[in-house]
């Protein structure tokens, strides 16, 4: 019997690029895990939680625990969502026993996507081909605070047809962080336009990470310069034939 | 002033009461490595020189008196009282001042000498340090007003490191008011980060290893 | 935020000369770093770091107990420590001091303590001359700014600002090399150094068991300040104690490759007390004000106080991407960058300036070099917290929480969210597949984010309709 995967797709990929969340699939099917999407989810709680409002996040967080709490495994197409739900919830939960055990079995289940096919499924290369020069954004939750650095490459590099370029902002960040990114627009602007001159400078056609809000800070500011680069999640590269 | 007041905030800050004890603090991380001589002396002069020091290594005291000689040449040096200067003969030579023991005589030759010249208690070969405790023997200015400072350093005074130091010298308080690490000439880069040296201490140092 | 912290932000990101210093001199010091701690030349740089956070945890947590022992210590060694509450206390002992001894100069070496409490201005304003010998503190007094960064406080200067500088308040020719510009100063400042009746220094680590003051220097201009007049007086906050001489294994090592990349800095001196007897020069009275200002509020906080650690190396301001942006004349209080953004709401409260938590995107690049390990991103998340939990106390942000509470409500009912992602998909522009760079209304973060970037268009489909339609 195939291993059951469920999915945790977000809430950003679910109503902004769904593709990335039908790629997760498609690569996680392909590898031979069974997925399943338990339709009650909505959010990690973190938009809240950044922003101070504990209160609020603690509420989503709890629908959270109920939603998946008889998963297997637990796959998101994030970083930073991974990160809410591995390390903040336990702060969340400080205070309430149950909740804070349940979080806790959470943590062990919950998988960052490119960390699941490396760890869990033990696999690199899973067959996929895309005849594109990249660089590789390391967002910074998942360098951080799940410190994924190597996984995402060695991925990549089975990607027939696929160069990779290392950019010398690789480690940057990209200037999104939520709330910010509209509280201190300038200054996320500024933080934009300096990771793309480092994206330009690798003469890459395309720039991928794990996270889609850094992807969508980054294409929207690529976008407003009118460069040609594209951006594609992880997902969206292995899931390439 | 307010000692008793602000003890008080830190301890009600901690919930501590007065005289409560203490646990030990993590143990002490003192490395020492075993280096030889020779390998210490190298590193010790490459370190100097990568800072933009210059390095002598002399076999005796008369290279010793040599070489000072020749750095000097001809201006005027105060020398601190450390025997191992006399031992190379450094107080004979022309124009250099020792023997001072007198504060005020001292900081009038130190402010218009262009050369100081003194003994290290120590040295650490790893960083291309010289390790001055201030004693009679040693006077704090000879080693920070004159531009340009010359170090003799004796072979068996060289460690291998600040931990070796801190090693034999746990507590430097009770030897000494003022212990001073010097690692190379003085600089900064305040102004656009721009390398300029010599700004207040001296801005050429001389280390001869005897 | 404030209108105030919005204004710098813009003038600073406005102005590209200032950019470009900012963004070489952080670069720099950010270089050199990397290249200080790379394994073969630091293997064990991981384990240092571990080891500092660890003495610097059991030093605050028992913090009263090191000052008493350092007290004591300072004592028997024949100088005198001076606690003081707040900034006034510190200047009326200066002052009294002064009195008492006739002195009219004042030499200082580097010290963010004293900028804390304006020490310069207080003691001016009392008519005793003060005069900053560090070269990047010398410029900022002459253009009476603070500091820009806390290890190069002018940072922020060309040469021609310093030349302009120099010409106005000393009167010499205009000169504009650098290094020219040095020697003026050094040549200023030496008469200031022997003529000088107190010195005045901070110091970057007090040693409880030898009653000592480390200060960490490139110039020289501390040494002269503590050797050179007849008085010294080191003003330190409470929490720079450490137990032993011997820790300093352990922070010499971290300090100097944190801040700039060097293993040790040009000159580390080691003091403790006057001169003694038989020494032939030094200062006859020797003086430690430790100081409070807030640091008990501090360490009255569990999960805070680690904020207190602190060693000053500014490597968290150098690899900041938003301080590399703003720089340090944005920040409201002397303290800039992540260190400053999460002391200054403990100091000065959170209403002081309640943008500033929330001025970084939590990319967590600070924590990863702090040399002592403060969860600075930790800190900060909690600061935002008990912003809005002020603020629903003064009854302000009321609008965002109102939509945070709905969005939280949304959030917990999964057909809710879905309807209102398909309104959203159906109000949103839509542009093809091509990104969005209008929009017909234009609401306050719609139009922020606009300002500087391409909105996504609506996904035509959310997965779960697709993933319903397999």
């Amino acid at each position: 019997m195939a291993a059951r995967v469920s999915l945790f797709v977000t809430c950003i990929v679910d109503q902004l690029f769904p593709r990335v969340g039908m790629a997760a699939v498609e690569v996680l099917e392909r590898l031979g895990f069974r997925v399943d999407f338990p339709e009650q989810q909505t959010c990690c709680g973190q938009p809240a939680f950044n922003t101070g409002y504990r209160e609020e996040a603690r509420q989503v967080a709890q629908h959270f625990l109920k939603v998946f709490a008889d998963a297997d495994y637990i796959v998101v197409p994030s970083g930073s969502c991974t990160s809410m739900i591995a390390h903040h919830f336990e702060d969340i939960f400080e205070e309430e026993p149950e909740n804070l055990r349940r979080a806790r079995d959470l943590e062990m289940k919950v998988y960052e996507f490119s960390r699941f096919l490396i760890e869990v499924a033990q696999v690199e290369d899973v067959g996929a081909r895309l005849d594109e020069v990249v660089t590789f954004h390391d967002s910074c939750h998942a360098l951080r605070e799940l410190q994924v650095k190597e996984g995402p490459r060695r991925l990549l590099g089975h990607v027939r047809g696929l160069e990779l370029r290392e950019m010398d902002a690789a480690e940057e960040c990209c200037g999104f962080g939520g709330t910010f990114s509209v509280k201190f627009a300038e200054v996320s602007g500024g933080m934009a336009r300096t990771k793309i001159d480092s994206i330009v400078r690798t003469g890459a056609s395309t720039v991928v990470s794990l996270d889609s809000s850094c992807l969508m800070q980054l294409q929207g500011a690529l976008s407003r310069a009118g460069l040609p680069i594209r951006t594609m999640h992880l997902a969206e590269v292995l899931a390439s034939r | 002033m307010s000692r008793e007041a602000v003890l008080h905030k830190v301890r009600t800050a901690l919930g501590r009461n007065a005289g409560q004890t203490v646990d030990e603090p993590p143990p002490a991380r003192l490395v020492v490595p075993e280096v030889d001589i020779e390998a210490r002396i190298q590193s010790f002069c490459e370190r100097i020189e990568a800072l933009a020091g210059k390095t002598y290594r002399a076999a005796s005291a008369g290279m010793v008196r040599d070489y000072i000689s020749t750095l000097v040449a001809g201006r005027t040096a105060v020398a601190s009282n450390a025997p191992i200067l006399r031992e190379c003969g450094i107080d004979l030579l022309p124009g250099v001042q020792t023997g001072i023991t007198d504060r005020d005589q001292l900081r009038a030759a130190c402010s218009t000498a262009p050369c100081g010249i003194s003994g290290a208690d120590y040295a650490l070969a790893d960083t291309g340090t010289l390790v001055m405790l201030s004693s009679p023997q040693e006077a704090r200015l000879i080693s920070l007003l004159p531009p340009v400072y010359i170090a003799l350093v004796a072979r068996a005074r060289l460690l291998t490191g600040l931990d070796e130091l801190l090693s034999i010298l746990p507590r430097p308080a009770e030897q000494t008011s003022s212990m001073v690490l010097i690692t190379g000439p003085s600089r900064t880069a305040d102004i656009e980060q721009i390398l300029v040296r010599g700004v207040h201490g001296p801005g050429e140092i001389h280390v001869v290893v005897v | 935020m404030s209108a105030a912290f919005d204004q710098k932000i813009h003038e600073t990101l406005a102005d590209p000369k200032l950019q470009l210093a900012i963004y070489k001199a952080t670069g720099r010091l950010v270089e050199e770093r990397r290249k200080a701690i790379e394994p073969d030349l630091c293997p064990d740089y991981q384990e240092l770091r571990t080891h500092a956070n660890a003495i610097k945890r059991h030093t605050i947590e028992h913090l009263d107990h090191y000052l008493e022992e350092f007290s004591r210590q300072v004592e028997a060694h024949g100088g005198k420590v001076v606690f003081c509450k707040d900034a006034e206390e510190v200047s009326d002992f200066v002052l009294s001091l002064a009195k008492e001894r006739r002195a009219e100069l004042i030499v200082k070496s580097k010290s963010m303590t004293t900028e804390e409490i304006d020490l310069n201005e207080r003691l001016e304003h009392h008519h005793l001359e003060s005069v900053e010998t560090d070269l990047g503190e010398y410029i900022i007094q002459l253009a009476h700014e603070r500091p820009y960064h806390i290890v190069a406080p002018a940072l922020h200067k060309t040469r021609e600002q310093v030349a302009d500088l120099l010409t106005e308040r000393l009167g010499v020719p205009r000169e504009t090399v650098i290094e020219k510009q040095t020697m003026i100063a050094r040549a200023v400042l030496r008469e200031k150094f022997l003529a000088a009746d107190i010195g005045v220094s901070g110091a970057n680590f007090l040693v409880a068991d030898s009653g000592a003051v480390v200060i960490v220097e490139n110039e020289g201009n501390a040494r002269l300040t503590t050797s050179a007049p007849k008085i010294h007086i080191a003003v330190a906050g409470i929490e720079k104690l450490i137990p032993r001489a011997q820790d300093l294994a352990v922070f010499l090592k971290l300090l100097g490759r944190s801040a700039t990349g060097q293993r040790l800095t040009v000159y580390t001196s080691f003091l403790s007390g006057p001169k003694r007897e038989d020494e032939i020069d030094g200062p006859d009275e020797f003086y430690v004000v430790l100081l409070d200002n807030g640091r008990t509020k501090v360490l009255a906080d569990r999960d805070k106080r680690q904020s207190l650690y602190c060693i000053r190396c500014g490597a968290c301001l150098n690899h900041c991407p938003v301080y590399r942006k703003i720089g340090g004349h944005s920040f409201p209080w002397v303290y800039s960058g992540p260190i400053g953004a999460i002391l200054t709401p403990q100091f000065l409260g959170v209403r002081h300036e309640p943008g500033l938590p929330f001025a970084s995107s939590l990319c967590g690049a600070c924590a990863e070099v702090c040399p002592v390990k403060i969860d600075i991103p930790r800190i900060l998340l909690e600061l935002r917290s008990e912003v809005k939990k002020a603020e629903a106390r003064d009854g302000a942000g009321r609008l965002e929480r109102l939509a945070f509470r709905i969005w939280a409500w949304v959030m917990r009912h999964p057909r809710m969210y879905e309807m209102a992602g398909m309104a959203a998909a159906s109000l949103a522009p839509s542009n093809g597949d091509g990104w969005i760079r209008n929009a017909p209304f234009n609401a306050g973060p719609l139009r922020a984010w606009l300002s500087q970037r391409d909105l996504p268009p609506a996904a035509a489909k959310s997965f779960r309709q697709m993933w319903r339609e397999r």
